[in-house]
Order: structure tokens, then C-alpha cells, then sequence
């Protein structure tokens, strides 16, 4: 167990590495893109006075070097800062928005992350089974016209664009046969029921999309494993093929299926951003595409970094699962 | 000297003027009689995480539409049918060179955490604009006032550095809105005012709630819903939607690209006004060739306004005469001769101005308004056949603003237009201020500008305001092909009055006071 843990503790080091060289890329990105905050939020508006105002308001008159490392120190004493938009009508109002305020980066992102998490969750709790049980029966039925009918319909729809996916869901869903709303405003107060309702169109286009992946992956991981001695061993013994499949083929096809899993798992977090949009579903990633219009830097580099964050958490939970479900790896020589 | 505008009195003594500008569909035969009830669901765009309740601020549909027009009041308001009557100002007196202006102040009426309003708001409320450091878009017109007195508890004097006739017009701007004195912030934080709705629940950028508050100034004139929820949809196609499939009743700025499918649906209405946004092409007239009135009156005359209209706003809008006047405005000169594409006119002028032909840049980016570079190509094509060749120069629209308006010697541009003559002109075409885009030089027009902005006598304005677009259509440096309508869209659940305002979109930003279920 312990080169588990040694394991662990070295993937972490490496993905804080990875956030580090994450955050460097995305602030030269964001500061390469042209025009600034105070021209995006001043519009028509831009004269040279009121531009060099809230540049020196929001110290983005400071060079870029000096502006990352104050940023990075702040985000190591956990204050991811505040964000420009807060920080300038606070500015125009003439009141202080302190640390971990009203203004801050963490306190607007908060509720925004939940309600993302919530989406991927209930996506993740729809999609998951789903693909498993698709990938099991296409490999007990390989070759057959379900198998087939499955492949197709999985891939046509990971094809697709998301936001073609998420129209067609409306189309069919909500405009044709009401039963889902078409927006997802969903809010704090709301009941638990109320929520799922809101949340099921952006959680099925999700679930289209992420779906083929992991259904194929099972699929493909137990058939590999039928070839095997040991499986034929079992069906010599006239056990039926469903036993076979789930009982002694799919533990030793869990460690692919797994990373499959997670790495989806990570795109349910980080891919919603087209899917928020169009269900006006207030999560990060409309706040993430909000931000980046208005070059809001701070919003966008603390939504990176979660982005950035959930991918490496997922990828090493993934390892780290795959190795416990294959006791090879658990133990080695 | 008791004084009471009427903004379009005149205006609609000649309905035709009133039929040829207000476009509103109001093909429904019989509206019903406002009644109190329901709820009002909007889907609206122009929502940023940064909105917050300070009028200062304010600079997009979801916050002009809930602050003055939901949660807020100013003094002044300006009615659908573009009357000026007093909303927290029962009414006002001004001196006889109009720097001096005493309003009396409604009595009665109460914000919504139950602190009496009375003329310390105002007076707070005021100097927010002024205070050090605050960036308020209003600060022009709060600046001008040099002393602001409390005569009562519900009268105030405010006097101006110079005259202004149009000064109880300025106070309905939606940026001036009346906070409680001495809790500023706080009603800044949780929004409140003494509007029609209070606020239950906002989530900036997202959602907005409000409730009907009892009894209300305002009752039996405005404020029909039990509730008002407005979701922040910037998104397009999403938002359209949200109306098609009936999770919302109202929508703004309505996507063209799917107007007819919008139009085929039987529970959806379109309403369109003309107002005064108009799309520009200002040439700075101290550069060579501009500096020529024979070259602007040739490119006055080489532009087809028809055919912009019809292709960039896809008709919806009205053609423009080169003056940034527009039917929403008080003293639009409707009657001005209209200017017409006329390929041989601009010959002449061409040749008055002692040129066969001309080569000319004309920068355009989207940013200067949508569909601006294919206006600028459309020129270029209609251009032509008068013998001047536009060379179309594309740019970026990030830093449009700073980089090429005001810079360039002829490029495109957009103004949402201005409630008073004055405060059009003194933006951008007074010589000196900072936003003058054309630099144009014109004595009379000048003079003109300073004496409108004293003058009481509608009647007289009416003549000097009158003239200065006569003379801005003739000689100006400033291409104004097109005014582009407010489109927006709702349920036909919902209903409103015989006028729709067109100051703003929505219903002049009031429609959750003015309309009704119907």
C-alpha cells in the first residue's frame, strides 16, 4: 500500500507543477488577446483619460511580470484577488472591498462552481451507468444489430456539436413535447425536485456526449478479455455468457473502463461551458465566457485553474483506482 | 413663472408625424383595460456579474430596465408618449433665463424599507454624481448644477452655471435615480428605492426578483404585476427560445435571423419603435479632403440610406438626413427635405470641389455597429457610380474605440442618441468636448447651440433646433445613413397601452410598470 501512497504523493507534486505552468499559460494568453479590461468595459467610452484611470485603479498600468507573481503570491495565501468588474464599480462607488469580500474572486466563484458540480454529478450519475450497461450488452451481443444500432447512435451523437445536441434535445424535448424546460435557470432556493427538472436537458447533452466514450471503452476492454484462456475455461464449464461477461471478465477490464470513466468525469467539469450557454445555466463556465469578454483576468485565471485542477484530480483518482482494481500493479516486483 | 413641458404636444397635434414614426404594430384590435395581477417573466439581454443597484453605473438594458424603470425612481420621467411629467417631482418652476429651478417634491412617498423621502435624498442622491472620484456617466449633467438648496422638506432650488431649459428633462435619466440619504450603500447593496417593485432576490448576471410593493404613488396609473422575474439571457438564441417555448413573456433585442419564425408563431408579437439610435460615418472635417463642404455634400449624395436600411438592419429602421435628431426626440424636424441617393448630384459637387474623381479610406469594424463594414462596402458600391471610390478599410474591433474613432479621418460609428437636442449636440458636435467625432466648424451652428440651451419659449427652440438639423443635413461632416429600431418581442399574454415609449428598448426600459396581463 504504500507505493500507492508514494505514488499519490508524487502525482500531486507534479500536478501542482502542471497548475503552475497552467496558470503562466493562460495569463500570457489572456494578456495577448487584444484590448484590456478598460478598453472592453468603457466601449465607445474609451478616451485616453478614462482608460489610464482604471488602468491605474486596477494596477494593469504595472508591468505583466510584477502583476503574475503578485497574483500567484496571492493565490498561495488562498486570495485569488478580486475580480476587475467588482473592483471597478466598487472603485465608482467609492467603497472598499476587502479580502475574501463581496467583490472577490472566491466568493463570486462559489456558487458558481456548485451549481457546475451539480450539473456534472447529476450528468455523471445519468451517463455512467448508462454507458456501462450499453457497453456490456453490445459486448455480450458483439456484431449483433443492437451492437451495432448502439455504435451509431453513440457516435453520431460524440460527433456532434454540443450545442447541436443541446438544440435538438430542445427541439424534440421542449418544443415539440413539453416535458423539459428549455431554460435551466435553476437558483439557490430552489427544491431539490425543481433543480432536476431545470438541470435535465444540460445534464442529457452532456450525457450524449460524454456516453460513446465509456461505452465503447467497456465494450472494447471486455471483449479483449473473451479471447482469454480463463474466460473459455468458464463457458467450458457451461456458465451463461451474461455470467461470464459480468462476473469474470468485466473486474479485469475495470482498470481501462475506469480511466475512461475519470477523464469523462473531468470533462463534465471542464467542457460545460458551450452547454451552459445555451441553457443559460449559471454556472463557472458562463461566468467563464462572461470574464473572458470583458478581459476580466483575475475571473479567468481562478476558472483555469479549477478547470486545470479538476483534470489532474480526476486523472490521478484514476490511477490511483486503476492500480487498487489491478492487484498486479498493487504489488510490484 | 410655473413651467411644464410637453415633449411631443405638437408632434401629435399633427398625427401624421406620430403615424409616420411610431411603428408599433398595434394591429390588435381591442386592448383590454389594465387590471392588477400576474407575473411578469422577462428574458433579457445586456446582464454582466459586475451589475450592482448603483445608478452611476448603469450602461446596459438589464440595469437601465430595473433601475429606473422597476426599483428606482428619478424626479422626472418621460411618459410613453414622450411627455415629460414629474415621477418623485410633483412639478417645477424655473427662472426666466433657466438657471434657477425649484422642484416640489412628492409627498407621501416611502422606499421600501420604510424610511419618508424628502429632500435630503435628493440632495444625497444628487451629489453622488459630484463625489471625489466617482466615475458617473452623469457627472456632466450633475456637474452643471453649482448650488442645490433645501428651501422645505419637500422643495428644492438647484441652480446652474448657465441656463438649461431642457433641466427637468436630464433628471429622468436613468442614471440619476433618488437613494435614501445616509444609507447610500446600503441601498446600493440591496436595492432600495421608492419604485413600484421591491427587490426579493438578485443574483447580478443572472436572475432578478421583485414583488409589487402596497400601495404606491403610482397606483392606477403603472404597476400592474404582482411580481416581476427577469433572467439574464445574453445569449441570443438562447433567449429567443425562452420566448418560443414559453418560459418567458417578454424578450429584448430580438435575433433578425429568426424573425419569421418568431412572426409564424400565433402567441408571440413583435413590437418595434424608431428611436433615436442612428448609425454614423463621421469624417473629421479639418482634414483634407473633408475640409471641402463640395466633398461632404458629394458624399451625402453618393450613399444609399434606402438600401443600408433594408440590408443592414433588414428593415428595421428609418432613413436618416445627416442629423443626429431622432422621433424620439422633442424638436425633430420631420419635415426636412430628405436627403436621396443621387449619383449625378455628388458629380457636381464632386467637380465643384474642383475633382474628377476621388480616392477615399472609410474604416469600419463590427464593433462600430453590427453589420458597419458591410454598410461601409454598400457605400463603396453606391459610391462608385458617382465617380468616388472608397477604399473599405477593415479593422480590428478590439480597441476600436480608442484606436480609430476619433482618429481616423473618416470611419463608422453609433450613437444610442440622446433625450434632448441639447444633450445630442453638446455631446458630440459642440466644438471642444471630447467626444466631437467631426470636428466641424460652423458659426451659426455654434451660436445656435448656446442660445437653444436658455431658451424657455418652445416655440423658439423649436425654430433654432429646427434649423440646426437643417444646417447639419446640408453642410455637416457627419454621414447618418439610418436610424436603427428597438425590436424587441413578447407573449401575447401580455398587453400595454395604445403608445410604446422609444426612448429605450422595452417600452422606453418601463415595461414592467406599464404593461399588463392581458
Amino acid at each position: 500500500m504504500h507505493s500507492v501512497l508514494f505514488i499519490v504523493i508524487r502525482r500531486l507534486g507534479l500536478g501542482v507543477l502542471t497548475l503552475f505552468a497552467v496558470s503562466v499559460m493562460i495569463f500570457l494568453s489572456v494578456n495577448m488577446l487584444p484590448g484590456d479590461f478598460a478598453e472592453a468595459i468603457l466601449g465607445q467610452g474609451a478616451t485616453p483619460e478614462a482608460i489610464a484611470a482604471i488602468r491605474e485603479d486596477l494596477g494593469l498600468n504595472k508591468p505583466a511580470v510584477t502583476r503574475y507573481f503578485d497574483w500567484l503570491f496571492g493565490v498561495l495565501t488562498g486570495d485569488f484577488g478580486t475580480s476587475f468588474a467588482q473592483a471597478n464599480f466598487s472603485a465608482f462607488a467609492g467603497e472598499a472591498t476587502g479580502k475574501g469580500g463581496i467583490g472577490s474572486v472566491a466568493a463570486q466563484l462559489e456558487p458558481r462552481f456548485m451549481n457546475t458540480l451539480f450539473l456534472a454529478m447529476v450528468s455523471a450519475l445519468i451517463s455512467v451507468p448508462l454507458s456501462l450497461t450499453l457497453g456490456i450488452l453490445a459486448a455480450l451481443f458483439r456484431n449483433s444489430a443492437y451492437d451495432r444500432a448502439v455504435n451509431i447512435g453513440t457516435l453520431s451523437s460524440i460527433s456532434s456539436p454540443e450545442f447541436f445536441l443541446a438544440y435538438v434535445l430542445i427541439l424534440f424535448l421542449a418544443v415539440l413535447t413539453p416535458i423539459f424546460p428549455s431554460l435551466s435557470n435553476i437558483y439557490a432556493d430552489m427544491s431539490m425536485a425543481d433543480r432536476l427538472e431545470r438541470t435535465m436537458l444540460p445534464a442529457l447533452t452532456l450525457t450524449l456526449v460524454v456516453t460513446a466514450h465509456m461505452m465503447r471503452m467497456t465494450r472494447a476492454a471486455i471483449i479483449n478479455l473473451l479471447a482469454s484462456p480463463y474466460i473459455e475455461m468458464a463457458r467450458l464449464k457451461g456458465i451463461s455468457p451474461f455470467r461470464v461477461i459480468v462476473v469474470h471478465a468485466l473486474p479485469n477490464a475495470l482498470a481501462p473502463i475506469i480511466n475512461v470513466i475519470a477523464l469523462n468525469l473531468a470533462y463534465l467539469v471542464t467542457g460545460v461551458v458551450v452547454v451552459e450557454v445555451v441553457f443559460v445555466y449559471p454556472g463557472i463556465g458562463q461566468l467563464f465566457v462572461d470574464s473572458v469578454k470583458i478581459r476580466d483576468i483575475p475571473v479567468v485565471q481562478a476558472c483555469c485553474l479549477i478547470f486545470a485542477a479538476a483534470y489532474i484530480l480526476l486523472n490521478l483518482m484514476a490511477d490511483v483506482l486503476s492500480i487498487i482494481s489491478n492487484p498486479r500493479l498493487r504489488h510490484p516486483k | 413663472m410655473r413651467y411644464q413641458m410637453n415633449r411631443r404636444g405638437v408632434l401629435k397635434a399633427g398625427a401624421a408625424t406620430m403615424a409616420a414614426t411610431a411603428l408599433t404594430p398595434l394591429a390588435t384590435a381591442a386592448r383590454s383595460e389594465p387590471s392588477r395581477g400576474g407575473d411578469l417573466r422577462m428574458g433579457i439581454a445586456g446582464a454582466n456579474t459586475s451589475d450592482s443597484w448603483d445608478g452611476r453605473t448603469h450602461s446596459d438594458s438589464f440595469m437601465i430596465m430595473h433601475g429606473h424603470g422597476c426599483v428606482f425612481d428619478c424626479l422626472t420621467e418621460v411618459t410613453a408618449s414622450g411627455e415629460l411629467i414629474g415621477e418623485l417631482a410633483e412639478n417645477w418652476e424655473a427662472s426666466p433665463d433657466a438657471k434657477v429651478w425649484t422642484f416640489n417634491l412628492r409627498k407621501d412617498v416611502t422606499f421600501h424599507n420604510g424610511k419618508p423621502f424628502g429632500a435630503d435624498d435628493v440632495l444625497e442622491s444628487l451629489m453622488m454624481h459630484t463625489a471625489e472620484g466617482a466615475k458617473s456617466a452623469a457627472k456632466p449633467i450633475v456637474s452643471a448644477i453649482q448650488g442645490m438648496e433645501k428651501l422645505t422638506d419637500h422643495q428644492i432650488q438647484l441652480t446652474l452655471a448657465a441656463g438649461n431649459a431642457d433641466f427637468p428633462y436630464l433628471m429622468s435619466d436613468y442614471h440619476i435615480l433618488m437613494y435614501p440619504a445616509g444609507m447610500v450603500e446600503e441601498a446600493i447593496a440591496n436595492g432600495i428605492g421608492t419604485g413600484l417593485y421591491k427587490v426579493e432576490n438578485f443574483d447580478p448576471g443572472v436572475r432578478l426578483v421583485c414583488s409589487r410593493v402596497d400601495g404606491h404613488y403610482k397606483d392606477g396609473r403603472a404597476g400592474w404585476f404582482d411580481s416581476v422575474e427577469s433572467i439574464a439571457i445574453n445569449d441570443a438564441s438562447a433567449r429567443m427560445n425562452a420566448l418560443m417555448t414559453g418560459e418567458v413573456d417578454a424578450v429584448n433585442r430580438v435575433d433578425f435571423k429568426i424573425e419569421t419564425l418568431l412572426r409564424a408563431n400565433p402567441n408571440i408579437e413583435i413590437f418595434e419603435v424608431t428611436g433615436n439610435q442612428h448609425f454614423t460615418f463621421p469624417m473629421l472635417t479639418n482634414v483634407d479632403p473633408f475640409t471641402d463642404v463640395h466633398v461632404r455634400k458629394a458624399l451625402k449624395y453618393a450613399v444609399n440610406r434606402q438600401e443600408m436600411v433594408d440590408k443592414i438592419l433588414l428593415g428595421h429602421g428609418k432613413i436618416g438626413n445627416d442629423h443626429p435628431i431622432g422621433p424620439a426626440n422633442q424638436y425633430y424636424h420631420s419635415e426636412l427635405e430628405q436627403l436621396e441617393y443621387d449619383p449625378d448630384k455628388a458629380r457636381f459637387h464632386l467637380k465643384e470641389a474642383g475633382m474628377d474623381s476621388l480616392a477615399i479610406d472609410l474604416s469600419a469594424s463590427d464593433a462600430a455597429f453590427p453589420g458597419a463594414v458591410d454598410a461601409a462596402q454598400l457605400y463603396q458600391a453606391s459610391a462608385e457610380a458617382a465617380g468616388i471610390s472608397i477604399n473599405v478599410v477593415q479593422e480590428a474591433a478590439d480597441g476600436y474605440w480608442s484606436n480609430v474613432w476619433l482618429k481616423k479621418p473618416w470611419c463608422a460609428c453609433y450613437w444610442s442618441g440622446r433625450a434632448t437636442e441639447d444633450w445630442m449636440f453638446s455631446t458630440a458636435y459642440e466644438l471642444g468636448v471630447p467626444w466631437n467625432d467631426n470636428h466641424w466648424d460652423n458659426q451659426r451652428f455654434q451660436d445656435l447651440l448656446f442660445e437653444g440651451r436658455a431658451e424657455l419659449d418652445s416655440d423658439r427652440r423649436r425654430e433654432i433646433y429646427h434649423e440646426m438639423q437643417a444646417l447639419m443635413s446640408a453642410e455637416g461632416g457627419t454621414i447618418i445613413p439610418m436610424y436603427a429600431n428597438y425590436v424587441d418581442a413578447n407573449s401575447t399574454k401580455l398587453t400595454h397601452g395604445p403608445d410604446l415609449g422609444n426612448l429605450w428598448q422595452m417600452d422606453g426600459s418601463r415595461i414592467a410598470e406599464r404593461w399588463w396581463m392581458a
